[in-house]
């Protein structure tokens, strides 16, 4: 639940009229002028009809140097941004031979895996000549080598389950997987706030798709007795399976999910568990091992566990681990293992490598290290910007900060202060956000220094009294400002 | 204040008396006064038997004969003989004001119960209910285990210790372990380390990502590009891009399951016309925009594959041009097996046909095949690929390309670039398989001949898609244990919903020598010779 002041709600509504304002004012001459033109579609209806693009054209092109900065190195905890020029205000860039070195506070680099590394980086270049880049062939054909086998095994015992599968995408593991596991007279409910990844498979399942209000238990449990109750719509049969699907550290929020009620509250009502550890695997809990050990669920009573491997371990693809038989059924059924080129054999080294050091298998305790240190650095980062008088949502022990900003013009604003101070930060803005919401997400990983976060957090001082969003007094006295504002979900 | 408000309610409540009192005021029935209690008091029986005559919240299929809500039926009599004792036995004894007062906390006892009796109704609906189990009971064809490579799956690869000449890998240009390849990719895993960490809007556009993009472009001839991580997820990213809600989309029959996926996201009105059929194609585009109006407002679009993975058929691209342009509809083309294929320097089935590649509106190519690195593209007119940056789901929300595979890429096209004799090379090798399995037993070549794909069907289907598949999937197995020869089946997701033949698919590269060929005909033609004796 988010609270935001009655006066930023105002502007922040007057700003976006304003934009639309001006948007429809300059389509208007834009139509006059395409008329006077003549059109040259020649009979096909254009790509873009009406409105679907407004946003992009009047809104997001304004501020396109914000997102999407090209970099020139690992995205490592300093990165080398390349600079980039506009000659048709803003319509498009151009990238300069100019780079700057920025602190980066964007990438989902939690435990430091992006750049190259001691024990990691040799062993993918020796599977690189051993494998070549790609299999060229998928994991039923000609595309399963030892390496995938070994990345399974060692993905299925470091989550805690019994069997585990692979995929070259994390976005694909989410959409290609739903399908496969449930369909028609089957009941998805999902929480609101989950990834397009899970909302892409749950409508590309078939099956009924409910929503729970973000991480609220109790209202699960609502939506869980009212369908039961209800059945399927129109014939009001019972449904085949009610899957329940949620994520373990929500990117845009910072959260942590609450797993144990939730996974109370299923095995009451017999639906599954599909949890989806996309950011939380490897960043958080004693070991790595991600929600699940973090807040003391048993993995057992989860029944399926996704996540990816973009994030901690530096690499890229998916996984999903359970039940030796649902991993099976997975091999049998799922088009992403049937039709896409099998994971690139160096990134499943990768993904073997960093498991092997997070485990302390390598022989050091670098991986003890980088898990307390994300941990550290993330709960150090967190209070201080508290402490300062930031907006700043999500649960302790997150690496994910999101920190509140509300006016569009200051998320340019915001962006590009940190940027002219070296630290190079990612705003979000509708639509992955409410429109109100507009924020800057900050994600912290093991690889900062604490010299690092102190220069991060002074130039969001600075930068922060500048465009007015330490909407909170600097001292952590917040009771009373709850007073006067609009609550929102 | 508090003096105002109840001469408000004492009106309010005088008003109701009024109201109750005045239909039947000094009405006399059977030599009884009936005075507006008693109105109320039928009124308020008929809600009970209609409360009770609700149907509670069963699922109206489920016999009901087994295990009646025992709990709801006795808290639904206690709750109707409360309420007479309420009603008509304190009716009697007390003034009438006290009675309606009564009344109406009886009456709002009842509805408190009602909605109890619902409560415990929905904690035994949740108890009885048992959910199916979430995967279905294990079969054997489920416990399928494929082949280990041993090695890169090269067009020889080790399996279980043995040499097999490999047809199983969309290898085309036999650029697996390429020397220069491993060269770019160990230079920028060393540069960039392995992953991008982020997407592509926040920080995980690396600057070979954006060379990669202007390199493919450039190579197709069109205006921009743009990198997908995964060839899957190419098509059914891009497809939602561009058709929306009510948009039409005519489709072949064969596509492959991203772009089904693709076309079911979109939720557009799709239309499949038969598979690699240009007449049905026509019929198809005369059935949708005939007498529409409303069809030219909308976008219209046909998907259609270069090389069918399903069947290794190609489409004719200049009578789909000529249809297109006939009926304005936009043209989705997916090369992914075409790109560095067909073509007298690998651009793809544009060029095999000799159509302007300017004429496709939208170009979809996996780089898993004949580039042999990962990740997928799309290509076209810059208004095409920009709108994809902000509005296509697998862009957006998935991080990018892992730099080395990026750099493969570009090194892979550089390659083939200088190499054209590499096209040459399987384009013979093309011609020798499918001499050497002219005359296979029992099967047939389904596929195009100028195909990288040779893709091999039953003569005779057994009648299933099930029993074919295990017909070829015997022989599959057997040539890879008596001739050491990898190929692949044409295994079906029990999602796909293509219902082309099943087949055996093999994947000829320019890196197999005449000798691979040979002895894959030849023990393709023994092997089927023995297992389809009689099919013919």
């Amino acid at each position: 639940m988010i609270t935001i002041p009655y006066l930023t709600a105002l502007t922040t509504y007057f700003s976006y009229g304003l934009l639309f304002v001006f948007g429809q004012f300059r389509d208007f001459f834009r139509k006059i002028a395409d008329w006077w033109l003549g059109s040259n579609l020649q009979g096909y209806a254009p790509i873009c009809l009406g409105l679907e693009d407004f946003y992009t054209r009047r809104l997001y092109l304004r501020i396109q140097d914000c997102f999407g900065r090209p970099i020139a190195s690992p995205p490592d905890s300093w990165v080398d941004l390349v600079e980039r020029v506009s000659k048709d205000n803003n319509k498009t860039l151009q990238r300069t031979a100019k780079i700057s070195r920025c602190l980066n506070l964007g990438s989902y680099n939690y435990l430091g895996f992006a750049a190259a590394d001691e024990y990691c980086t040799p062993r993918v270049i020796e599977s690189l000549k051993r494998f070549s880049p790609s299999t060229c062939s998928t994991r039923v054909d000609g595309g399963t080598t030892t390496l995938h086998n070994e990345l399974e095994e060692v993905v299925a015992n470091f989550v805690g389950k019994p069997a585990a599968i692979v995929f070259g995408m994390g976005y694909v593991t989410n959409s290609a997987v739903l399908p496969a596991l449930i369909g028609k007279g089957g009941l998805i409910i999902s929480d609101s706030l989950n990834h397009n990844s899970i909302v892409n498979g749950a409508r590309g399942s078939g099956a009924t798709v409910r929503v729970f209000q973000h991480n609220m238990p109790d209202h699960l449990e609502k939506v869980l007795r009212e369908q039961i109750a209800e059945g399927q719509p129109r014939t009001h049969r019972p449904w085949k399976k009610i899957m329940v699907l949620v994520e373990g550290i929500y990117s845009m929020e910072g959260e942590l999910c609450k797993l144990p009620e939730i996974v109370a509250i299923c095995k009451k009502y017999r639906a599954y568990v599909y949890l989806d550890e996309a950011h939380s695997i490897g960043a958080i809990g004693k070991t790595g091992r991600g929600v699940c050990e973090l807040l003391g669920v048993d993995t057992a009573d989860v029944d399926i566990l996704m996540g990816t491997f973009t994030k901690s371990f530096g690499s890229c693809g998916g996984y999903i681990a359970g039940s030796k038989e649902l991993i099976q059924y997975m091999k049998y059924s799922c088009p992403a293992h049937l039709y896409a080129t099998s994971i690139s054999p160096p990134a499943a080294q990768q993904i073997i490598s960093a498991i092997r050091v997070i485990l302390g298998e390598d022989g050091t305790s670098r991986g003890a290290q980088k898990l307390a240190r994300i941990r550290e650095n993330s709960n150090f980062f967190r209070s201080e910007l508290q402490k300062m008088g930031f907006e700043v949502l999500g649960d302790n022990d997150s690496p994910v900060m999101p920190v509140m900003l509300y006016n569009p013009a200051k998320i340019p604003a915001f962006s590009r202060e940190c940027l002219k101070n070296q630290v190079a930060v990612v705003t979000v803005a509708f639509p992955a956000t409410p429109l109100l919401l507009a924020r800057a997400r900050i994600c912290i990983s093991a690889s900062h220094t604490r010299e690092d976060l102190i220069k991060a957090l002074e130039v969001f001082s600075k930068v922060g009294d500048l465009i007015g969003i330490k909407y909170f007094p600097a001292e952590p006295d917040k009771q009373q400002q709850d007073d006067g504002r609009v609550k929102l979900e | 204040m508090a003096s105002i408000a109840m001469d408000m309610l004492k009106a309010a409540s005088d008003w109701l008396t009024f109201v109750f009192d005045a239909p039947f005021a000094r009405a006399v029935v059977f030599g009884v006064n009936i005075g507006g209690h008693l109105f109320v008091e039928g009124l308020l029986i008929v809600v009970i038997v209609f409360l009770l005559s609700q149907k509670s919240y069963k699922p109206p299929k489920r016999p009901l004969t087994k295990k009646v809500c025992q709990g709801c039926l006795a808290a639904k009599g206690l709750s109707f003989c409360i309420f007479l004792t309420f009603s008509v036995g304190l009716g009697c004894v007390v003034p009438f004001e006290t009675k309606k007062k009564n009344l109406i906390w009886a009456f709002l006892f009842l509805l408190h119960f009602h909605v109890l009796i619902l409560y415990l109704e929905i904690d035994e609906l949740c108890d009885e209910w048992v959910p199916e189990p979430l995967i279905p009971k294990m079969t054997d064809e489920m416990r399928y285990e494929p082949p280990i490579l041993e090695s890169a799956a090269g067009s020889h690869t080790l399996i279980n210790g043995t040499e097999v000449i490999n047809f199983a890998s969309a290898n085309y240009l036999g650029l697996v372990g390429h020397g220069k390849l491993l060269e770019a990719c160990t230079e920028s895993l060393e540069k960039y380390g392995a992953g991008s960490c982020g997407p592509r809007g926040f920080y995980g556009t690396i600057d070979v990502h954006l060379d990669c993009e202007a390199r493919i472009a450039k190579f197709l001839g069109t205006p921009d590009s743009i990198l997908y991580s995964y060839g899957l997820s190419t098509m059914f990213s891009a497809i939602p891009a561009f058709c929306k809600k009510g948009d039409v989309i005519v489709a072949d029959e064969g596509v492959h399951w991203a772009i089904q996926n693709g076309l079911q996201l979109s939720r557009s009105t799709v239309v499949y016309f038969k598979h690699n059929d240009m007449e049905s194609l026509r019929d198809m585009l005369e059935k949708v925009t005939k007498g529409n109006k409303r069809a030219e407002k909308l976008r219209r679009y046909i998907v259609v594959e270069a090389v069918y993975q399903n069947s290794g058929q190609i489409a004719p691209l200049d009578e789909i041009i000529r249809l297109k342009e006939n009926y304005r509809f936009r043209v989705l083309l997916d090369e992914s097996n075409s790109m560095g294929v067909l073509g007298s320097s690998g651009r793809g089935l544009t060029e095999y046909c000799k159509v302007p590649v300017g004429k496709i509106d939208i170009i979809t190519a996996a780089m898993g095949h004949a580039l042999a690195t990962e990740g997928g593209v799309c290509t076209g007119s810059a208004r095409v690929i920009d709108h994809q940056r902000l509005s296509s789901s697998g862009y957006v929300f998935s991080a990018s390309l892992p730099p080395y595979l990026t750099s493969a890429a570009i090194t892979a096209i550089d390659i083939l670039e200088e190499n054209l004799d590499l096209i040459m090379k399987l384009k013979k090798n093309i011609g020798t398989l499918c001499r050497g399995l002219s005359d296979i037993q029992g099967l047939e070549i389904a596929s195009d001949l100028a195909s990288p794909i040779v893709f091999l069907r039953l003569k005779k289907s057994t009648g299933s898609l099930k029993g074919d598949l295990q017909v070829l999937e015997d022989i599959a197995q057997h040539v890879l244990k008596e001739d050491s020869v990898l190929v692949a089946t044409s295994r079906r997701s029990t999602l796909d919903k293509c219902k082309l033949p099943v087949g055996i698919r093999l994947f000829v590269s320019a890196a197999h020598t005449e000798d691979d060929l040979m002895k894959a005909g030849e023990s393709l033609k023994r092997v089927a010779a023995l297992a389809l004796n009689g099919h013919d």
